[in-house]
């Protein structure tokens, strides 16, 4: 279904004009079904099940995926990368630091992203039908301010949660061991806090620390609770769409 | 389980009882993998013996406070060597009645009269629940357990899935584990003159808990008491021993079969209780006497907190004192006889986890060379490794990979390339990697593809979006080999299991199905269209059951019965021989 290249049949007869319309039909089709796959790989890796360690397998294919798609989308120029740095920075090297770059651009910004950039995103597959050539020169000339904000809010907000599945996956620094405790203090003996509330948020990841004799170290920071908010504002703009 | 004391043959063994400490110095001399030290498992899941409730009548395991006169051992039933590959006294597998007179292929057809060369449904076993054996306190015939009285009662629930199967090195016993953490062995019904059809079925010998769920405090996570595999080891006297493992703890049990018990204590009355010391008068040998036979299994080994992530194979070498156990990154060697070490040989995880891209699916030791390894990967690879070579195996051997195919490129390319199993042939000459839509030999003297390819059902192509959505795609299915590693089987969905023979290429799609529970009855091939006109018989595409699939299947070693688990239900089809 999403084999490169493949175009769809035209069922029935058409004529050149309609072929044509038909071409770019298909091509913004594929457009959607890319984008919608991406939605649904990107619900996927968050939504696990909390209470069980999620399969590490799964996730690790489907962030493939994620990337696949990705990469696609940058060199199709559909992938409007919008970053500070951006200026001259070739395409593939923006990918591969994505992450970084992402983290770096978040951290730049340092503010929630407004909730009316949800119609930016529905606006990014309309905008495919007038692709940009260039990479180099991801501003598309008749864009404006939001739809701007709109992918590259989102594209932060899926490196985002990218980065946050994969954080989880890591040890954290011992600095944050207080914070740990901290944090697990009050709802840790409370199961229905335990299950509710530190459900999605404040995940650990499987621990190093269980080699050797030293005490794990893993678990959230407290910053994992605003991204948390970040975490619910996407999983609502996914949904929306 | 003692070390023999026969010096083991096999050359340069790291398993061997005595080497065991003199590697240990040597690899922390070569700066290679330093042994983790691991906690010992708490003293509070020590071994609580559980009998087999099903069958056999449970006595009350008494104190040790007498001293045990050493059982005495039953006659150890050795089995005769395997024939050697390649002779003919295995039973050739005959995969479908489909030849025409002239001896030449036909065309696979559900018309197509039964001859010779089907396969029989045997028994049809239902693994028995909590609720079930609650009830049953009494003797029981096991045969009516398994034949009719759980047959048509849905008792099952979500933890009587099963989720691995495994015959033992002789084909005697047949072991299962399923989501609740049991483990539950079968026994196959020994020969005898008054009831020859009886011959091949399997009855239940032995059931115990192998894992209970935890629950990881560091983490806030559960710990699934899902057992993900077993495996037997060789027999060496009168008792079994096999591992399994959950996500994280691998196990050593021993099944041992106790016909006799002591009686006549001084202390102890014939309930177990004390005896008033000023009552006794006179003392008394304990004599043995016979009792109903009574299967008890017992844990001998526990080898815990060595996993940071999920164990998805473990794997005996061919010295029989080592094995390895693997998860997502990592694979650790271990010696039966030290649970509180494992050397790590394989370690994939890198720096950042950012830049994690794959994970390990697999593992397996040569079943001849007991330095020679291999594991498969996510990304569709497999890398042969030598423990001789390095302590830590990072620097593959060999290294097997097709390359991708473009006209077949999409975006679930990487995930249906993921291998979800790797099986080393007898013969120890090929190895056999599943992918979602495919089985493949693999040559071991050549890397750069594999030396055939199967297509288990190509038809769900076109259907990956579709099995992306509802997680099918990441369903790890199993693949066997038969005894002569002339036929592969492995599994499908809508209950159906496919085998395909290496020498004639034909294959057979076959269906464990309730509608074919009579037993005797004779499976009939079944097919799948892809489009166009549906045949009679035929099933498309779109009636697949996506919720049966059939993930796990053994093959007996050497004769032509396999065991196929379709959710709670394990069915053993027999070669029909006229």
């Amino acid at each position: 279904m999403f084999a490169r290249g493949l175009k769809r049949k035209c069922v029935g007869h058409e004529e050149d004009v309609e072929g044509a319309l038909a071409g770019l039909k298909t091509v913004s089709s594929y457009s959607l079904q890319r984008q919608s796959l991406l939605d649904m790989s990107l619900v996927k890796l968050q939504l696990c099940h909390m209470l069980v360690e999620p399969n590490l397998c799964r996730s690790v294919l489907i962030a493939n995926t994620v990337r696949q798609i990705q990469e696609e989308m940058t060199q199709d120029g559909t992938w409007r990368a919008v970053a500070p740095q951006a200026a001259g920075r070739a395409p593939l090297d923006r990918l591969v630091s994505t992450e970084i770059l992402c983290r770096a651009a978040w951290e730049q910004e340092g503010a929630c992203p407004a909730p009316g950039l949800g119609d930016g995103h529905t606006q990014g597959p309309v905008s495919d039908l007038c692709p940009v050539t260039s990479a180099q020169a991801p501003r598309h000339p008749q864009s404006s301010v939001w739809e701007m904000d709109g992918p590259r809010e989102n594209r932060g907000s899926f490196h985002k949660s990218l980065d946050q599945i994969f954080e989880t996956l890591e040890t954290k620094n011992p600095s944050c061991m207080e914070e740990l405790f901290s944090d697990v203090d009050s709802p840790y003996y409370d199961l229905d806090t335990v299950l509710t509330g530190m459900m999605g948020g404040a995940r650990p990841g499987p621990c190093e620390g269980l080699e050797g004799l030293a005490p794990a170290t893993p678990g959230p920071s407290s910053s994992c609770k605003s991204d948390l908010g970040e975490l619910d504002h996407v999983v609502e703009i996914l949904v929306e769409t | 389980m003692r070390p023999t004391a026969v010096k083991s043959n096999r050359s340069l063994c790291l398993g061997h009882h005595r080497c065991w400490e003199r590697v240990l110095g040597l690899l922390t001399r070569l700066g290679g993998a330093s042994p983790l030290m691991h906690q010992p498992p708490p003293a509070s899941c020590s071994s609580s013996c559980e009998c087999a409730r099903v069958g056999v009548r449970v006595s009350a395991l008494a104190p040790a406070a007498a001293p045990c006169p050493a059982p005495r051992q039953l006659p150890c039933p050795r089995l005769p060597e395997p024939p050697s590959r390649g002779t003919s006294t295995l039973i050739p597998a005959r995969l479908g009645p489909w030849c025409s007179p002239t001896g030449s292929p036909a065309p696979l057809s559900c018309e197509t009269g039964c001859g010779e060369g089907s396969w029989i449904l045997v028994c049809r076993l239902l693994v028995p629940t909590q609720v079930s054996l609650l009830s049953m306190e009494e003797d029981i015939d096991t045969r009516k357990i398994n034949n009719s009285f759980l047959r048509d009662h849905s008792y099952a629930t979500e933890a009587d899935i099963i989720s691995t199967v495994e015959f033992n090195h002789t084909g005697e016993l047949l072991a299962t584990g399923d989501k609740g953490g049991r483990v539950v062995i079968f026994q196959r019904e020994q020969e005898s003159k008054n009831q020859v059809h009886r011959r091949g079925e399997y009855n239940v010998y032995s059931t115990f808990q192998s894992h209970e769920p935890e629950f990881d405090y560091l983490k806030s996570l559960e710990i699934e008491e899902k057992i993900n595999k077993i495996r037997w080891l060789p027999q060496q006297n009168a008792a079994y021993f096999l591992l399994s493992t959950n996500d994280k703890t691998v196990k050593l049990w021993k099944v041992s079969e106790r016909d006799k018990r002591p009686e006549g204590y001084n202390l102890k009355d014939e309930e177990g209780r004390l005896r008033d010391p000023a009552t006794i008068t006179t003392l008394r040998v304990p004599v043995l006497r016979p009792m109903d036979l009574m299967v008890e299994a017992t844990p001998r080994r526990v080898f815990a907190n060595a996993h940071t992530y999920h164990i998805n194979s473990i794997s005996v070498n061919s010295d029989y004192e080592t094995y390895m156990s693997a998860d997502d990154l990592r694979i650790n060697l271990w010696n039966f006889e030290i649970t509180n070490q494992s050397f790590n040989i394989v370690d994939i995880k890198p720096a950042n986890m950012e830049e994690l891209t794959e994970v390990i699916t697999a593992a397996e030791f040569h079943p001849h060379h007991c330095n020679t390894f291999v594991y498969s990967s996510s990304k569709g690879t497999i890398r042969l490794c030598d423990m001789r070579a390095s302590a830590l195996c990072d620097r593959h051997t060999k290294f097997f990979e097709e390359p991708e195919d473009p006209s077949n490129r999409s975006f679930f390319s990487e995930i249906i390339s993921s291998i979800s199993d790797v099986k080393f042939s007898h013969s120890g000459r090929y190895i056999m990697t599943r992918d979602y839509l495919t089985v493949k030999v693999w040559d071991l003297n050549m890397e750069n593809r594999p030396i055939e390819t199967y297509q288990v059902h190509d038809y769900l192509r076109s259907k990956l979006c579709s099995l992306y959505e509802n997680d099918c795609i990441f369903d790890k299915f199993e693949c066997v080999w038969n005894g002569s590693d002339s036929v592969i089987m492995t599994g499908s969905y809508n209950n159906f299991f496919r085998m395909f023979d290496r020498n004639t290429k034909r294959d057979v799609t076959l269906e464990a199905s309730r509608e074919n529970s009579k037993p005797r009855a004779i499976l009939k091939p079944r097919k799948v269209c892809v489009g166009g006109k549906r045949r009679k018989d035929e099933i498309s595409v779109d009636s697949l059951d996506f919720s049966k699939k059939i993930l796990h299947t053994a093959w007996h070693p050497s004769e032509n019965i396999i065991a196929v688990a379709a959710t709670n239900n394990l069915y053993i089809f027999q070669d029909k021989v006229n």
